[in-house]
């Protein structure tokens, strides 16, 4: 059954913004409580390969504050966000703020974004809609380029030579 | 910051849907202006407006045929600009397959509600 649902889906609305979409085969309330409790969010919110979570502090309600260090095994630096959390609406919806802490892994992504994570259920799936707003293009940008690793410099190299050679063997 | 430029061009050039119609029809071979319009309502002074934004963002060349101009995809801003979203796209599939693992076995040591109760440790 998982395989027909939807993978990670990223759009970008505007130059400011990011949006994550995901369907799972989970009710609602239980997606919701994966989210906010911290015991279990340490257990999936990992991030990239190669690192682990030892701070997932989480007090889930209006006003309440949050705190994720991620720490990599090899080399031991670390990361981590924090923020405040403005709604917090059961089973569906949560808004909240996040600022980055460069930890030794360095790097700025501005003044901070406003997560919102609506959560809608239907016939036993789950859809999840994580609207990421930055602020501006440049801190949108650098949260979007933690994505950029160098397996993608030969992958995109790949596409081009096969475009190419597709393209000079039609003309 | 260049590779930013390239980004913010590459995906206003993609934000319409003819120009995007004109790519795909390039990703099949080159063609003038004229066999471009050609499936399209709209007059050729529209779609060369249209190829403007397109060689602006580098996603487009003109051939060397000087009089019938062809133009021809170039693959490299659109790989870039995908390359770039999808390594962000990854490392959230990696986080949601593993919370799919997660709420998979919730669900399997906790029945349904509307099921007996369960006696035993809460995870």
């Amino acid at each position: 059954m998982v395989n027909r649902l939807s993978k990670a889906q990223v759009t970008l609305p505007s130059d400011h913004e990011v949006v994550v979409t995901r369907q799972f085969a989970a009710p609602r309330a239980l997606v919701y409580e994966a989210y906010t409790t911290p015991s279990l969010v340490q257990r999936w919110l990992l991030g990239p390969p190669g690192w682990t979570m030892p701070v997932c502090k989480m007090d889930v309600r209006v006003g309440g504050k949050f705190r994720w260090h991620w720490r990599n095994d090899q080399d031991g630096k670390e990361f981590g966000f924090h923020g405040e959390y403005r709604e917090v609406s059961p089973p569906h919806r949560i808004v909240n703020t996040e600022f980055f802490d460069p930890g030794e892994v360095g790097g700025d992504m501005g003044n901070g974004a406003v997560i919102t994570v609506e959560l809608t259920e239907e016939n036993g799936v789950t859809t999840l809609v994580s609207l990421m707003n930055y602020g501006s293009k440049e801190a949108r940008d650098a949260a979007v380029s933690t994505g950029m690793t160098d397996g993608m410099e030969q992958s995109y190299q790949r596409l081009d030579r096969v475009l190419t050679e597709h393209r000079s063997t039609t003309i | 910051m260049r590779m930013s430029d390239q980004l913010d061009a590459t995906f206003l050039a993609l934000a319409d849907p003819t120009r995007r119609a004109i790519l795909a029809r390039l990703a099949h071979g080159e063609a003038s202006v004229g066999e471009l319009a050609a499936p399209f309502t709209i007059s050729q002074p529209a779609i060369s407006k249209h190829l403007r934004i397109l060689e602006r963002a580098a996603l487009v060349s003109v051939g060397q045929d000087a009089q019938r101009r062809p133009r021809r995809i170039e693959a490299k801003p659109l790989a870039e600009a995908s390359a770039w979203i999808e390594g962000f796209r990854q490392i959230w599939e990696a986080n949601f397959e593993r919370l799919d693992s997660l709420l998979e076995e919730l669900q399997r040591d906790r029945p349904s509600k509307r099921g007996h109760k369960v006696k035993g440790k809460p995870r």
